[in-house]
């Protein structure tokens, strides 16, 4: 009982820290200055959105969440990847 | 009887079929052949059933069109359409023969006899309809028809000008009349024409009698040309000469006499009825008779004498005496053989001479003697000359007029009013028929006359034949079917009327002399003044044609033209901020009432609270950047997506999350890949001034309005507890009904399926437009150079330039290619999983059609075009293709089986090695929204992505220009 409730303790002061990282991604994201400190902000977001979910899958114990993060994990990198490349080269695809 | 019945819908289907040959017919023979053939298969229909029409039998036929609207497919056939369906064929096969010599073989015959039988089928739906929305629905497709045959001609601009003006007359009309019918449904609570003839007293005590018969009667003067709407008609004799004698002067204009025969029953009878048909179709008479007086051109005289004479017969009709519908059906049935064969020697005149001028024309009596005869025969018939058939109803229209009881000064007007149209009709035909046969013949005409071709002939000597039958044996001839047209219409209760040649000396015969003795008068006295005159006297200045073009112009010139410059369309803010104001203000106005009873926000969340204020910031700051960062705008764009995902995941939607996850990155890239063609900023092109400062400001409040608007409404949506019953069902039902669990899913694809199917249709017509326009986009001038973000980017490095377009630098990016090729196959796997679970766990054809078009997109950015397509053959327009074929035949599989469209079926069963398996039909067609949403997104995808290996025609990209 005790444990149970120490552990839904700890993943709400997870779930918590990460809004808070997800809020200074977003900060940065704001902020800039330059267009890539935004990308990396954006990544940042991404990975802070998977583990929230992760974190939220925990809470409720169930597999659906894990696979939302499964999709960030899967398909978020392609919006940084996307911007990367426009960045580097002009163009997404050649 | 009921054997007899089933070939009306042959009957009516027959035309258009016939439409349909003609315009596929073989080029070795003439098309012609099939609107005879066509006229003649549907005489043989008519004499078939003849003996019971003749009988007072009605032949009906129905079928069940739309039942849940009350919408039957119905024809009601009695001896008033039978009249009306003899004219269509009979005037139809003579038509036919005679424009097989008539129109030059090189002429685009094919269409000419598509629309004439398309007419012929048109016109037969409206005389046949036993509905009266099916009836509006043919009025609407003769409107149609008549307006592509009059502009047959389209290279000249007088045609085109006539097409227009007749198809926004009639089908103004039209629409007039459909408000007519919709009331007169409203009215007896049934659209069958059985069931309104049957409620004639309900009809006229109604309170919407006026206003339906307003509207009937709008429908009805427009199509047949009728004071205020007659001047449609002159102008549209631009159309060929056949379409003239068929269209305008036997059959279509005549649809307004009929309709407002058919609905005599129920309508006439009231003071409203006698005033409002029986004005518009005096003042045609006279107005008709008058101007054809004064004109010169041959088809001109027939069409205002058409005018006239569709006015003598409304006259007749709103008289609302029996008798009157008696003369009114007589003289439709005489009118259409002398003027169809009028028509038709006009043309053959104009055929043989080069000119229908009057002043051109002179002495055709020597050159073509045989036309001379016919025409001088109908053209008699026209003038009332006695034994012809137009003395007849002549006669009888007198006779109407005698009976009339309006009061005194109306009676005596009336009478005088008829004499001196008919004096005026005889004056007109008189001018007509000297003017061109007789006389020293005119060395003036383009051609030198001769007789037309025999078979040119036959149609104008078998009419001229039946204007002589009719007049000499009027009883004989069309008595009975006079006689069941009129009891159609008035039942049981016929009026006395006897057709013979000769009454005795009557009041109608002294009319008759008077009106002779008058028209030749002014004919000689006015013969040299007429023929030098241009201008109709007294009322030139005012016409209608002239009223109808200054209200075209200020419809399409002057208002258009005022509201541009109060809502300039150049600035599309003003029309924004118009927009966008009036729907604050509407929405507003619903919300006010809610405004006190918004309930208080229970406990907070914190967590989503934070989320919310991280997400709004960047929606924020989108917005913020929108202008002038673009790419900035984008990414923030991208964190506020990704905290709408998260928040679907706290909310326990995980389908919405995974939708929204898989939408955000599949857009940003789209985005980014137009994003490189927008055009750049120019700086210090906006400069800030108090002016614009002022206008920013008030952007801004009424983007808070909307948003705020917009946000108050889903607060009071999920605030206020809905009425579940929708929802329970769905819940409910899933399981059993769907056989899934995933109830998003069971909805998409089997309660609402019919909406999915309407939904990736338009995305893949959305898909195919983009690709249309994007095919043949070449970028602009300006945008060609490297984009200025890649110049700041620190990357600069000349190194990473490609050498031409197109070129991929190997060893650019290595390892997130390598990464990426190891995590496809996986991602692919994912796709598959998300398919197949979708109706029972998350998941589905839209999502993982999206994972898939993603892994291909990741593919291209980390290989380039060239290696995706050298490995993978991606087909688009394929996928989009059989996807759709296998959603449309998942659906017709259900209605072979018996079921209706898009049943679903599904089951479950034991399998030795496999286990329980549990299918259901749904997923083919979830494959098939699979498939079109892959082929939706490569395509637009690829479209948008070969702009950039594409350089535009003749122009050398800038690349070399980038300072180092």
């Amino acid at each position: 009982m005790l444990m149970s409730s120490l552990a839904s303790l700890m993943l709400l002061i997870a779930q918590l820290l990460l809004l808070l990282a997800l809020a200074g991604a977003v900060w940065r994201l704001l902020r800039g200055p330059a267009v890539q400190d935004r990308v990396v902000a954006l990544d940042a977001c991404y990975t802070d959105g998977l583990l929230l979910m992760l974190a939220i899958a925990l809470r409720t114990g169930s597999i659906l969440y894990v696979e939302m993060a499964l999709i960030i994990a899967l398909f978020g990198f392609i919006t940084t990847m996307a911007f990367a490349k426009f960045l580097l080269r002009g163009e997404v695809i050649e | 009887m009921d054997w007899s019945h089933a070939p009306a819908v042959w009957l009516i289907l027959l035309p258009f079929v016939a439409s349909g040959l003609a315009a596929i017919w073989p080029r070795r023979w003439h098309p012609g052949y099939v609107m005879t053939g066509t006229g003649a298969l549907g005489l043989a229909v008519l004499g078939w059933w003849a003996p019971g029409l003749l009988d007072g039998e009605v032949v009906r036929w129905q079928h069940a069109w739309m039942p849940a609207l009350g919408l039957d497919f119905s024809l009601y056939i009695d001896g008033l359409a039978a009249l009306f369906a003899l004219l269509v064929f009979g005037i139809g096969i003579l038509v036919a023969i005679y424009a097989r010599y008539y129109m030059p073989a090189h002429y685009p015959l094919k269409r000419f006899y598509t629309l004439m039988l398309a007419f012929m089928g048109a016109m037969l739906g409206i005389v046949m309809a036993g509905n009266v929305i099916q009836l509006v629905f043919f009025w609407e497709l003769t409107s149609l028809v008549s307006f592509l045959l009059i502009g047959y001609w389209h290279q000249g601009e007088s045609a085109r000008d006539a097409a227009r003006t007749a198809l926004i007359v009639t089908g103004g009309g039209g629409l007039c009349l459909l408000g007519g019918a919709l009331l007169l449904g409203h009215i007896v609570g049934s659209y069958d024409l059985g069931a309104i003839l049957a409620s004639g007293d309900t009809i006229r005590n109604s309170p919407l009698y006026e206003v339906t018969l307003v509207l009937i009667l709008l429908g009805a003067l427009s199509k047949s040309a009728q004071f205020p709407f007659h001047f449609w008609l002159p102008q549209a004799m631009s159309a060929p000469t056949p379409v003239s004698a068929y269209l305008h002067s036997a059959t279509m204009v005549k649809a307004g006499v009929f309709l407002l025969l058919r609905f005599w029953p129920v309508l006439a009878g009231t003071d409203a009825w006698f005033w409002g048909v029986g004005t518009a179709g005096l003042v045609s008479l006279l107005l008709g008779a008058w101007i054809a007086t004064f004109q010169q051109d041959l088809k001109a005289i027939l069409a205002y004498s058409t005018i006239s004479h569709l006015g003598l017969i409304m006259m007749m009709v709103g008289f609302g005496s029996t008798l009157g519908v008696v003369a009114a059906l007589f003289h439709v049935i005489n009118h259409a053989t002398f003027k169809a064969s009028l028509f038709m020697a006009a043309g053959a005149i104009d055929h043989e001479a080069g000119t229908r001028d009057l002043r051109r024309l002179g002495g055709l009596r020597r050159l073509m003697p045989i036309t001379a005869t016919l025409a001088l025969i109908s053209g008699a018939a026209m003038a009332g000359v006695p034994l012809l058939n137009g003395f007849l109803s002549k006669e009888m229209f007198f006779a109407v007029t005698l009976g009339s009881d309006y009061g005194t000064w109306v009676d005596t007007g009336v009478v005088l009013f008829a004499v001196l149209a008919a004096g005026l009709s005889v004056a007109y035909s008189l001018r007509l028929l000297v003017g061109t046969f007789f006389g020293p013949v005119s060395l003036d005409s383009p051609r030198s006359p001769g007789e037309p071709p025999r078979w040119m002939r036959v149609p104008i000597a078998l009419l001229s034949l039946l204007c002589l039958l009719v007049g000499i044996l009027p009883a004989r001839v069309v008595g009975p079917v006079l006689h069941a047209a009129a009891a159609a219409v008035l039942g049981a209760e016929l009026p006395v009327y006897s057709l013979q040649l000769w009454h005795g000396f009557t009041w109608p015969l002294v009319m008759s002399i008077a009106a002779f003795a008058s028209g030749c008068v002014f004919y000689v006295v006015t013969r040299s003044y007429l023929a030098e005159r241009e201008a109709t006297a007294w009322i030139a200045p005012v016409s209608a044609r002239r009223v109808f073009e200054w209200v075209m112009v200020m419809l399409t010139e002057t208002l258009p033209r005022w509201q541009q410059a109060v809502f300039p369309a150049r600035h599309l803010q003003v029309q924004l901020r118009v927009l966008f104001g009036m729907a604050a203000g509407v929405a507003a106005l619903v919300l006010v009432q809610f405004a006190w009873q918004v309930p208080a926000p229970g406990r907070i969340d914190v967590g989503l609270a934070v989320l919310w204020l991280v997400g709004s910031g960047c929606a924020i700051g989108a917005a913020r950047q929108a202008k002038f960062h673009r790419m900035t705008a984008l990414m923030l764009s991208g964190g506020a997506g990704l905290a709408v995902a998260i928040t679907f995941v706290w909310l326990s939607a995980p389908d919405l999350a995974a939708t929204q996850l898989l939408v955000e990155s599949v857009t940003t890239v789209l985005l980014l890949l137009g994003l490189r063609w927008l055009p750049k900023r120019i700086p210090g092109l906006v400069r800030s001034s108090p002016r614009t400062r002022r206008r920013r400001l008030g952007d801004f409040l009424i983007a808070s309005v909307a948003g705020g608007g917009m946000g108050m409404l889903a607060y009071l949506a999920m605030l206020h507890p809905l009425p579940d019953a929708v929802s329970r069902f769905f819940i409910e039902n899933a399981l059993p009904g769907g056989g899934g669990r995933n109830v998003v899913n069971v909805i998409l694809v089997d309660f609402r399926s019919f909406d999915t199917l309407g939904e990736i249709t338009v995305l893949a017509i959305v898909a195919l437009s983009i690709y249309g326009v994007l095919r043949r986009f070449r970028p602009a001038n300006e945008s060609l150079g490297t984009p200025h973000l890649r110049l700041q980017a620190k990357g600069g490095d000349p190194a990473m330039r490609p050498a031409h377009p197109g070129a991929t630098l190997p060893g650019f990016m290595a390892v997130p290619a390598r990464l990426v090729l190891l995590v496809s196959p996986f991602a692919l796997l994912f796709a598959v999983h998300l398919l197949v679970r979708g109706h029972n766990l998350p998941g589905g054809g839209f999502v993982a059609g999206l994972a898939v078009t993603l892994v291909l997109i990741v593919l291209c950015m980390a290989r380039g075009v060239r290696w995706v397509e050298a490995r993978v053959r991606v087909a688009p327009l394929r996928w989009i293709a059989f996807g759709w074929l296998l959603a449309l035949a998942t659906g017709t599989g259900a209605m072979l089986l018996g079921r209706p469209f898009l049943t679903s079926w599904h089951g479950s069963g034991t399998l030795p090695v496999l286990g329980t398996w549990h299918f259901a039909s749904a997923l083919f067609f979830d494959l098939g929204v699979f498939a079109v949403v892959v082929g939706v997104a490569t395509l637009i995808l690829i479209a948008l992505a070969h702009q950039s290996v594409r350089a535009p025609i003749g122009v050398v990209r800038h690349d070399d220009t980038e300072p180092t």
